[in-house]
């Protein structure tokens, strides 16, 4: 701190940047790497129009078939962690590690939780014999097809992604534990949870494109 | 922490080089996470690679006037597949960022760092492990990727080559490139010595500063299509294949959404190396510097709307492919400025025709060839004529090698007395610069003329007619390897022979020139305080 005073007779801006405790430009870096995911996700997003626009009818009719109830439980899990974690960096900022730290377990559950329903929704496709390539979903319409083969990738994709934001939120866990990250020095978490809301974001187009668009 | 530097110690020893750290040998380097040991790291990791990548491209030209006297059809399509994934994905990509701009950036704006250190660490190793990826690909069982470069769909996906891996080395590439790009539009951002106002900045800088953002948006795009294919070839997923539904013109769309893009990632820090060279060596400050700045920033931003002018013939509607021709057209003006103000720099300077500015000027007069026999390719109707054949090979080499590649070696020879602290000789240089120059052209000039002619690209035995031609090009190719060699064996000398280098041979005015050569580990004993723009304040020494 005495060193930021210090060099606070130049720039205000970069004085912190220089002292090496930079928020500002963590929560910079944080914000444009989540512009990359939101266009490494845009890729398959733009392949989902173009095929829906030229199979309206058959993507109409396989959208029937997905689970609305699972689906809707997972949108409420998800939604629900993303106001977990966002209580959890609340917390941290006032200084109440144990409450941080419950927060964070609770938002850790609700991604499994939400892993957990997908492992089920997928097996039941499985088992009926759709998934990409199989005999039986060969054998039916093209846009159907695709549709099949979108919800894999797109979900699959997504899928990862809370499994990483679950171990990122781990370690911060850990790191909350452990002090490293406390009421001065939270951008870590905070950066964790933004991650977190985009991996929600995502799901919440993915629940009308996939199972309320019918 | 600032006092640690200089005290008691003569610059030799203090120089970034004897930096002690906690590891030793060749573990100090690759721990390290001081931007001038990753840049110097990158610098010697790509110069490699491309050496391996001429290499492949003197081979292609040696079988093209002899088909099958040394590669077989199938070996042929493989050295040309692995020449253009070298030199893309791992030469001129991470090229002039990851080298230059690694060492420089955090200088240039009077840092003692980039704004993440480790994470710049992670690029290198993510790139190193990228690389490793792509060359087992050659290597282990099965035949190295025959796909071109592209990666096109479907011939990628139903291949029995390792297509799978080299895409995989591509994607870890692609991580890289976007975490170094992040990086430094956040080093940019936020590092700035005091004073350094935002149009201050050196133009490299701001270059950097553009390719930053197209690296960000651009390569996950790239991204998510080679996901695509491996999804493709392990799952069977059919996003590609007709009979699954999908559409083979989607995976052009895709690639070439991130990779006509990516030609911006190239030849931006290109242009802000010409933009550093230009005013240094003619001893006057730059002309238009706000006009290169914005020129800059439109390249970036509207060179993301003119991808399907890659595929005038493939299948689009004529709306798009007239809106695509026309934004061509709107890409090109920025560049044009940027050519306008170089020369005007140099009207009535004091020109000194050093090597560096040698390799300049070779950059402006190749790259206004390639520029304008673009807008050959970008019209609608010439397109017809000219696709697929090597007039599309001579333009994109004359704008990738005559542009990239000759302000890579600009640059490689303006700051390699501040990098290593020795001098070149000059006269070598020169000389090099010669055989280099007169062999690029006779090598590239004859496939515009060979295009014209209608000669068709990637074929293993081009019809006989075209025989004339090839000889003369593929003979150019050997004066371009003998003007490399002489190059590089010049540099390499200079390493371990070279005079040393005062802080400022060539009176930049920039803040590189300002501290010693090689530079201290933590760069400025005190951060500058800037008060001016960038050019014309350097003084030779």
């Amino acid at each position: 701190m005495a060193m930021e005073k210090e060099s606070n007779a130049g720039t205000a801006v970069t004085a912190e940047a220089q002292s090496g405790v930079d928020y500002t430009g963590k929560k910079i870096g944080m914000w444009l790497f989540l512009f990359t995911e939101l266009l490494f996700f845009g890729g398959m997003f733009l392949l989902y129009s173009v095929f829906r626009s030229q199979y309206p009818a058959e993507f109409h009719s396989a959208a029937q078939e997905e689970n609305l109830l699972l689906g809707s439980v997972n949108t409420t899990i998800l939604l629900t962690s993303s106001f977990t974690i966002a209580v959890a960096i609340a917390a941290i900022r006032k200084g109440n590690k144990i409450f941080s730290l419950y927060m964070q377990t609770a938002t850790i559950m609700f991604g499994i939780c939400f892993l957990i329903i997908k492992y089920f929704e997928w097996s039941a496709k499985i088992s009926k014999g759709i998934y990409p390539d199989s005999p039986a979903l060969l054998s039916r319409e093209k846009g159907e097809i695709l549709f099949f083969s979108l919800y894999y990738v797109m979900t699959g994709i997504h899928g990862i992604h809370v499994l990483i934001g679950v171990i990122a939120i781990a370690i911060m866990f850990v790191y909350t534990r452990r002090g490293v990250i406390g009421r001065d020095n939270f951008a870590k978490l905070e950066n964790t949870g933004l991650y977190w809301h985009f991996v929600d974001i995502v799901w919440i187009y993915l629940f009308p494109l996939f199972y309320l668009i019918t | 922490m600032n006092e640690r530097t200089m005290d008691n110690k003569s610059p030799e020893e203090s120089s970034f080089y004897h930096e002690k750290g906690k590891y030793s040998g060749v573990l100090a380097w690759l721990m390290s996470t001081d931007h001038k040991r990753i840049g110097l790291m990158y610098l010697g990791a790509l110069l490699s690679f491309f050496s391996v990548g001429v290499t492949l491209g003197v081979l292609i030209r040696l079988s093209l006037i002899a088909p099958g006297a040394i590669l077989n059809a199938q070996q042929y399509n493989e050295v040309f597949t692995v020449h253009g994934i070298i030199q893309i994905f791992l030469f001129i990509i991470p090229g002039i960022p990851v080298a230059f701009g690694n060492f420089f950036l955090p200088i240039m704006i009077g840092a003692r760092d980039v704004a993440f250190p480790r994470l710049n660490r992670l690029t290198l190793w993510l790139y190193l492990a990228g690389a490793a990826i792509v060359m087992l690909s050659l290597f282990i069982k099965g035949a190295p990727p025959d796909t071109g470069w592209t990666f096109y769909a479907p011939y990628s996906i139903q291949t029995k080559a390792n297509v799978s891996l080299a895409v995989l080395g591509v994607f870890v590439l692609g991580f890289s490139s976007i975490f170094t790009g992040l990086n430094f539009v956040t080093t940019i951002h936020r590092m700035r010595a005091p004073g350094m106002e935002w149009f201050r900045l050196p133009l490299f800088v701001w270059t950097l500063y553009a390719t930053g953002w197209v690296q960000i948006l651009a390569t996950p795009v790239l991204a998510i299509t080679l996901v695509f294919i491996v999804l493709g070839r392990v799952f069977g997923v059919g996003f590609f294949d007709p009979s699954k539904g999908g559409d083979p013109i989607l995976y052009e769309h895709l690639f070439w959404v991130y990779s006509h893009p990516a030609v911006y990632i190239m030849v931006l820090p290109a242009m802000g190396i010409i933009s550093e060279i230009m005013p240094t060596f003619s001893r006057r400050n730059i002309f238009g510097y706000k006009a290169i700045v914005f020129s800059a920033l439109a390249i970036a931003s509207v060179g993301y709307f003119v991808w399907g002018h890659h595929m005038f013939t493939s299948g689009m509607s004529d709306t798009a492919r007239i809106v695509f021709s026309f934004i061509t057209f709107l890409v090109a003006v920025p560049s044009g400025v940027k050519v306008f103000n170089w020369v005007a720099t140099l009207y009535k300077g004091s020109i000194e025709v050093d090597s560096p500015l040698l390799f300049a000027l070779s950059f402006i007069f190749l790259f206004s060839i390639g520029g304008l026999t673009g807008l050959i390719v970008g019209s609608l109707a010439p397109n017809l004529h000219v696709h697929g054949t090597y007039f599309i090979v001579a333009h994109f080499h004359y704008v990738m090698f005559g542009g990239v590649g000759f302000s890579f070696l600009a640059g490689l020879h303006y700051w390699f007395p501040k990098m290593f602290g020795r001098m070149f000789s000059e006269k070598v240089a020169k000389i090099g610069w010669f055989f280099f120059f007169i062999g690029f052209n006779v090598l590239y000039f004859s496939m515009f003329i060979l295009g014209y002619q209608g000669m068709p690209r990637r074929y293993f035995e081009p019809p006989p007619q075209y025989h004339g031609w090839s000889v003369v090009s593929t003979v150019g190719s050997w004066l371009l390897a003998l003007g490399l060699i002489i190059i590089f064996s010049n540099l390499i000398s200079a390493l371990f022979k070279g005079p040393k280098a005062s802080s400022n041979p060539w009176g930049g005015g920039t803040l590189e020139w300002s501290i010693p050569s090689p530079p201290p580990a933590e760069n400025f004993i005190e951060i500058p305080v800037v008060d001016s723009g960038p050019y014309g304040h350097g003084k030779r020494e």
